[in-house]
């Protein structure tokens, strides 16, 4: 690319986030089981009323992106309106035998594998068409994925922003921090999906990072 | 899959084991993100441990990802482990207003994802286990 373009380009970038857009595609983002469907629940359920999808312990339960058009949320004198979309899991490797061990007969677990894969190839076709994403992490687990650093590094690469969510802080061994130092260019906010602890300092980062 | 090689040494010794194919980033370089990916697919579906010396981009990691889940097979394939550092970027202003970001890839190992298993891993340190099946 050009100097010239590279400028432009750059600038354009520096304009953009000095007027900022009141709507934005986000994508909420994770491994399996990190709780991205029940956070999707909270936030359509907190700002619509409504519910977004099916959870369970069982990996790979969301198999197919749901996008859940014109949420608005206000916090602390901001307000944005959100696109959101609920992606499936990312992961390098599916394999049927992990289904069968949460109880799924062999046919029904050979399906399920086979529309994980789906699911992912459409996570990944997604990162194309947002305006910025909610990572997930799972707070008791090792920050240090390959979901997690490719996630973080195309939203790197795209110039997009990045709200990650160090979700299941009502679970005594997790540790925020841990992602924190894991990833200290990027907001934090350490949070329970599932019980709703700290979801008013998540909504205020949203508003304020994809207003 | 066949999880062991037995192969024959630049001595001529007969070996069996793990084949790891350490891969330049001269070589690399050379080459388009699908190439990239058909060598990385083909070489860990016939069980090899591929290293790579300066990694995928984030975009070409992602695109590795799609490709894997459409080569899923149930009783053969169940796909990659992939392990690598976090990239980093030009971070002083002037690059960042003036010249293309450049994402610094960093070594990256994959393979089989019922061959290679990883222990522990942080910025800087990827420990892994390298089993025969």
């Amino acid at each position: 690319m050009g100097l010239i373009k590279r400028v432009k380009k750059n600038f354009s970038s520096i304009f953009k986030n000095l007027f900022k857009k009141k709507t934005a595609k986000i994508g909420i983002y994770g491994p399996p089981n990190a709780g991205k469907t029940t956070l999707a629940n909270r936030i359509i359920r907190d700002w619509t009323g409504d519910a977004m999808g099916a959870v369970s312990n069982v990996p790979h339960e969301t198999r197919r992106a749901r996008r859940r058009e014109g949420v608005t949320i206000e916090s602390n004198g901001s307000k944005v309106t959100l696109d959101i979309v609920d992606t499936p899991g990312l992961a390098t490797k599916i394999d049927f035998h992990e289904f069968m061990a949460h109880g799924l007969e062999e046919e029904e677990a050979k399906r399920r594998a086979k529309e994980a894969t789906e699911g992912i190839i459409e996570a990944v076709k997604w990162l194309d068409d947002l305006d910025g994403v909610i990572l997930v992490m799972d707070a008791t687990e090792d920050p240090f994925t390959q979901v997690n650093v490719t996630v973080i590094g195309n939203m790197e690469a795209r110039k997009l922003p990045l709200l990650i969510a160090a979700n299941k802080i009502d679970l005594p061994e997790s540790s925020p921090a841990r992602i924190r130092s894991a990833f200290p260019q990027h907001p934090l906010v350490p949070i329970s999906a599932l019980e709703g602890q700290n979801i008013d300092a998540l909504y205020e980062e949203i508003a304020d990072h994809f207003g | 899959m066949l999880s062991m090689k037995r192969s024959r040494t630049i001595s001529g010794d007969i070996m069996i084991g793990v084949q790891m194919d350490l891969i330049s980033e001269e070589k690399m370089a050379a080459m388009t993100a699908m190439e990239k990916i058909r060598l990385i697919l083909d070489g860990v579906k016939d069980g090899k441990i591929i290293v790579l010396e300066r990694g995928l981009t984030p975009t070409e990691e992602a695109k590795l990802i799609e490709m894997t889940m459409t080569e899923i097979t149930p009783e053969d394939f169940p796909g990659i482990e992939i392990e690598s550092y976090p990239s980093s970027q030009n971070q002083k202003l002037i690059d960042r207003i003036f010249r293309k970001p450049v994402v610094r890839t960093r070594l990256t190992v994959i393979g089989p994802a019922n061959q290679l298993k990883t222990l522990k891993k942080d910025r800087d340190l990827i420990s892994a286990l390298v089993s025969s099946q």
